[in-house]
């Protein structure tokens, strides 16, 4: 499967034509759906028109470069005319009468909707098993999972699907899939990409994001995506960058020379698998070898950032998901007695038990005796740990760990044990307390062949920097390259 | 023993904005269901608020206007319920901060003025209506769910407990509606709910500490805001006086039944859940703002008053009376321009007039100031007729009547009244002196009980002179003629 930058050229040189690819890439889902169940919903007549429309824009000389690319949306993001589910029965039937606004900007690049693509439901989990149309499996091992929230957004990439796609991060849910799934996923700067249109989870985390294959394909993606929006009060207004530019340039021998790579404590301690541990350990090498230095810093309130995420992303959730009542539309109990009976019953039937789980947490954590001790001391804690990173990044350019603790773990094997499931975010939430960007890159394989992420974290507004750093590394290593074994030889010959 | 009534109000005013608070949906009232109600009023899935910057500036505006602090920084919240009208299930509301807090009103009592404070004014989202009666055909049991008013712009104001019977109540919502509307952040409509109150009763033996209160909601006009306390007064007396205790609660007034009705208590009172919304920044208010919204406020009605006492010469109690609404000022103001004479007998006049049979024609009529038949100029032109001597005031209501009847249209047309009806006053000295001759010499006995000290006769002979004049002769001249003529 080739990376975006590669279509993009080949598009350019006209060796293949946009058509061409979203036929394929239809090809491709119809084959790996039944196995990886990586998308909710596929719309092969309006791919293929819009694919023409892209072709004729080119031999207007109207191309850029993304015009003619196949994407797929995560499925919380909305998208006229086409349903967006949000991985729920709630919404199972749901279509849209407008787009989001990431979702129009990329429309606007000249990208092709194939799909949208499985998720946890509301983007309430980290492994994809919440979903209500069942859970997106790992392309490496279809007996584990994806990651989540994003699931089949990572697992349509790994597949080779389609060459980018677009996520929501809210704890995490860009990067551990990318992790798992062994892609390139970045989560930006909080406010750089419009929330109109994304389905709120918890509105002060919840961040759009991008996947591709490499660091070039994100940054090509996320310059499109990226920009002011009006109908977002937290939308920031910042003049347009062109974060490719520098990815584009030539390597030297020492790209990263001068580069401060800060590695926190706190990420290097019990509790990291070995393998994951071996793998960021071997990848710093790499990083050293372009020229960087590494400094060992101390983040001490990022122990914190679990339970604090959990209080302040349920609270928000519990809120947020109170207009889905059955009113005016989504899911409607077929019979009830009377309004608070209609309220219980659409809603018992229309979320599954992720969603009533955080609903539940979130109600209680805003409640008139409690909001003080859990709410409120967790915005204080969220202060503190915005803190340990501003003066982290005193002493460091970026910061660099492991993206998860473990490779994607099989199904089934902590759908049990909740606070087991939250902990596998333990490394990226902070990121969304912060609101500050981050990324994850392939840098290894555990023993079984399972991709391992190794999360590069910068400051404010410094998407460029990190995906530079990703980009070097990547010209210098292969993972991001790697396939899962039978994904090539499954699709049809003659595609690109 | 004597009872003290304590009151406080909470009033909703719909900001007189365009579009909505936190969407760009039309707040117009009256369109056909669900109409005027966007993505956002409707809380589709992914929307998001962008609060309305003109209804931060009328929250200013009547912040200014009270004397209270605009805080620089203020914050929105999620008030967190479950109603089929509201849509997104949380009103978007402040909670902690509030944009206006602070201030205060001056309310006219039997005992003088007073001033009532205000505790705060903040902004918030109206919801949408649940219709029970008046759906479309077939549809029955169900109850239909207009959301055109959801998210119309509401400045709650609430006042500090200050007011002690039901009349300063009405008093306070009195000239807090005037001045909402004064200062032009509210229509006013209170049949289509732009103004609504909700009053907290209690009541305390004197001396004694506050008793319980019960709030009574949504009061849509002065008279039920007036019978529902009166109500609510009376039954927390008789409740404590047989020995029972108020029960806090929300309560209802009934103005079919004229009494108020328990809603929900306390125990049932819902948890609110308030925290930050974290789709809104903090609204900041920079110094330079405020500074172009107070620039831009029109002279206040206290203001006013005092310079309309010192500048036109009317009583202090008729420049009350005249800025207690902003539309009669400026028909006052709009006839007095209208008039020549510029001097204190000539606004004296035209305030007499307007506050006079102006409002009482108003009153008999049920209309609005803006609605009223004689329009300023019209009314300049009768009121010339009168500081000339032309009409008598008897004529000149005369004159009015015919006016406010339609009888005329135009700005001249109390002299064609005038004119059609004969109305010109006799104000001729000689033909004055020749009416009292032919008087005095027809009524030698009064004449004489007059020359014996008995002033009622004088009154008696000026009558009859008027009646010889077929009432037209100037009374302040026949007085004087008639006066000369006997004491000659």
């Amino acid at each position: 499967m080739k990376t975006i930058g590669q279509l993009s050229e080949a598009l350019r040189l006209r060796e293949v034509s946009s058509v061409e690819l979203v036929q394929d890439a239809l090809a491709r889902i119809a084959v790996a759906q039944p196995r990886f169940n990586a998308f909710i919903t596929v719309d092969a007549d309006a791919a293929l028109a819009a694919a023409r429309d892209a072709d004729a824009a080119r031999a207007r000389g109207e191309a850029g470069a993304l015009t003619g690319i196949p994407i797929a949306h995560k499925d919380v993001l909305m998208t006229a005319g086409m349903r967006t589910t949000c991985g729920s029965r709630m919404l199972a039937e749901f279509v849209a009468p407008y787009d989001a606004h990431v979702v129009t900007r990329l429309r606007d690049a000249g990208t092709v909707l194939v799909g949208k693509t499985n998720m946890d439901e509301f983007a309430m989990g980290s492994s994809n098993e919440s979903s209500y149309f069942g859970p997106a499996r790992n392309p490496w091992n279809p007996a584990h999972i994806p990651g989540g929230s994003s699931g089949g957004s990572a697992a349509a990439i790994a597949a080779a699907l389609v060459p980018g796609t677009t996520g929501t991060d809210t704890g995490g849910s860009i990067r551990q899939p990318a992790a798992m799934c062994g892609i390139t996923g970045i989560k930006p700067t909080y406010g750089l990409c419009s929330r109109y249109g994304l389905v709120a989870f918890a509105s002060s985390l919840d961040t759009p994001g991008v996947f591709a294959r490499d660091a070039l394909g994100c940054a090509l993606l996320l310059d499109a995506m990226a920009g002011h929006d009006a109908r977002d009060s937290t939308s920031l207004d910042r003049p347009p960058e062109d974060r490719s530019r520098a990815l584009r340039e030539s390597a030297t021998a020492k790209p990263l020379a001068g580069l401060r790579i800060g590695l926190p404590r706190e990420y290097f301690g019990d509790g990291v698998d070995a393998a994951v541990a071996g793998a960021i350990d071997t990848a710093l090498g790499a990083l050293r070898a372009l020229g960087a230095t590494t400094v060992d810093i101390g983040l001490p309130a990022v122990k914190h950032s679990v339970p604090v995420y959990y209080v302040i992303a349920p609270a928000e959730a519990s809120s947020n998901l109170s207009r889905f009542d059955g009113v005016r539309y989504g899911h409607r109990a077929g019979h009830y007695t009377d309004l608070a009976d209609m309220y219980c019953r659409s809603r018992a039937e229309g979320f599954g038990a992720e969603v009533k789980r955080r609903i539940l947490v979130g109600t209680y954590v805003l409640s008139h005796g409690y909001y003080d001790a859990y709410y409120l001391k967790a915005q204080q804690v969220r202060r503190l740990i915005a803190q340990d990173f501003a003066r982290a990044y005193r002493d460091c350019d970026v910061i660099v760990g492991p993206t998860a603790p473990t490779a994607a773990f099989p199904i089934g094997a902590k759908t049990d044990d909740p606070v087991q499931m939250y902990l596998n975010d333990i490394f990226t939430i902070a990121a969304n307390l912060t609101g500050s960007p981050a990324l994850s890159i392939p840098c290894g394989c555990t023993a079984d062949g399972l991709p391992i992420g190794l999360q590069i974290q910068g400051n404010h507004f410094e998407e460029a920097r990190i995906l530079n750093v990703a980009h070097r590394f990547q010209q210098a290593t292969d993972w991001h390259l790697r396939t899962p074994p039978g994904v090539e030889s499954a699709v049809r010959k003659g595609g690109p | 023993m004597s009872w003290e009534v304590v009151i406080g109000l909470e009033t909703h005013a719909q900001l007189s904005t365009v579009s909505k608070i936190f969407s760009g949906a039309s707040t117009a009232f009256g369109a056909a269901p669900n109409t005027q109600a966007s993505a956002i009023d409707i809380a589709l899935p992914g929307v998001l608020p962008v609060l309305n910057r003109g209804a931060v500036e009328r929250a200013i505006r009547f912040g200014l206007a009270v004397g209270a602090t605009i805080n620089r920084r203020s914050v929105f919240a999620r008030k967190n319920y479950f109603y089929p009208d509201l849509p997104k299930g949380y009103q978007i509301s402040q909670y902690e901060i509030p944009v206006v807090q602070g201030g205060a009103l001056t309310i006219a009592t039997d005992a003088g003025e007073k001033t009532v404070r205000l505790t705060r004014a903040h902004l918030e989202e109206d919801a949408g209506k649940s219709l029970h009666e008046g759906l479309p055909e077939g549809l029955t049991d169900v109850s239909g769910i207009d959301l055109n008013r959801a998210g119309t712009p509401l400045l709650e104001i609430v006042s500090e407990p200050d007011m002690r019977s039901s009349a300063e109540a009405v008093a306070y919502a009195r000239k807090l509606h005037a001045l909402v509307m004064w200062i032009g952040i509210c229509d006013g409509n209170m049949q289509e709910g732009s103004f609504r109150c909700d009053a907290n009763v209690s009541v305390r033996r004197a001396g004694e500490p506050l008793g319980t209160r019960c709030e009574i909601k949504n009061l849509n006009s002065f008279r039920f805001l007036q019978q529902a306390i009166d109500y609510e007064v009376r039954r927390q007396i008789e409740l404590i006086e047989d020995g029972g205790s108020v029960v806090q609660e929300t309560r209802l007034y009934d103005p079919d039944r004229n009494e108020t009705r328990p809603m929900r208590s306390k125990e049932d009172a819902q948890d609110y859940r308030y925290f930050r919304d974290p789709d809104l920044p903090p609204l900041t208010l920079d110094d330079a703002w405020i500074e172009r919204v107070h620039a831009a406020m029109p002279e206040l009605p206290e203001a006013m008053r005092a310079r309309l006492v010192a500048q036109h010469g009317i009583t202090d109690y008729d420049a009350a009376q005249l800025t207690s609404s902003r539309a009669l000022v400026d028909y006052y103001g709009a006839a007095a321009a209208a008039l020549p004479a510029k001097d204190a007998a000539a606004h004296k006049l035209v305030a007499n007039w307007v506050l006079g049979e102006f409002s009482a024609a108003r009153n008999r009529s049920d209309v609005a100031v803006a609605a009223a038949p004689v329009p300023p100029a019209q009314l300049a032109g009768l009121l010339r007729r009168i500081a000339d001597g032309t009409l008598s005031g008897k004529m000149a209501k005369e004159v009015f009547d015919a006016l406010w009847a339609g009888e005329a249209a135009g700005d001249d047309d109390a002299d064609a009244i005038i004119e059609r009806r004969g109305l010109r006053q006799v104000s001729d000295t000689g033909a004055i002196e020749a009416l009292v001759d032919q008087v005095i010499a027809a009524n030698s006995a009064t004449v004489a009980e007059f020359r014996a000290g008995k002033e009622k006769a004088f009154n008696s002979l000026v009558g009859q002179v008027m009646k010889a004049s077929k009432g037209k002769a100037n009374p302040a001249q026949v007085n004087d003629v008639l006066r000369r003529r006997l004491e000659a």
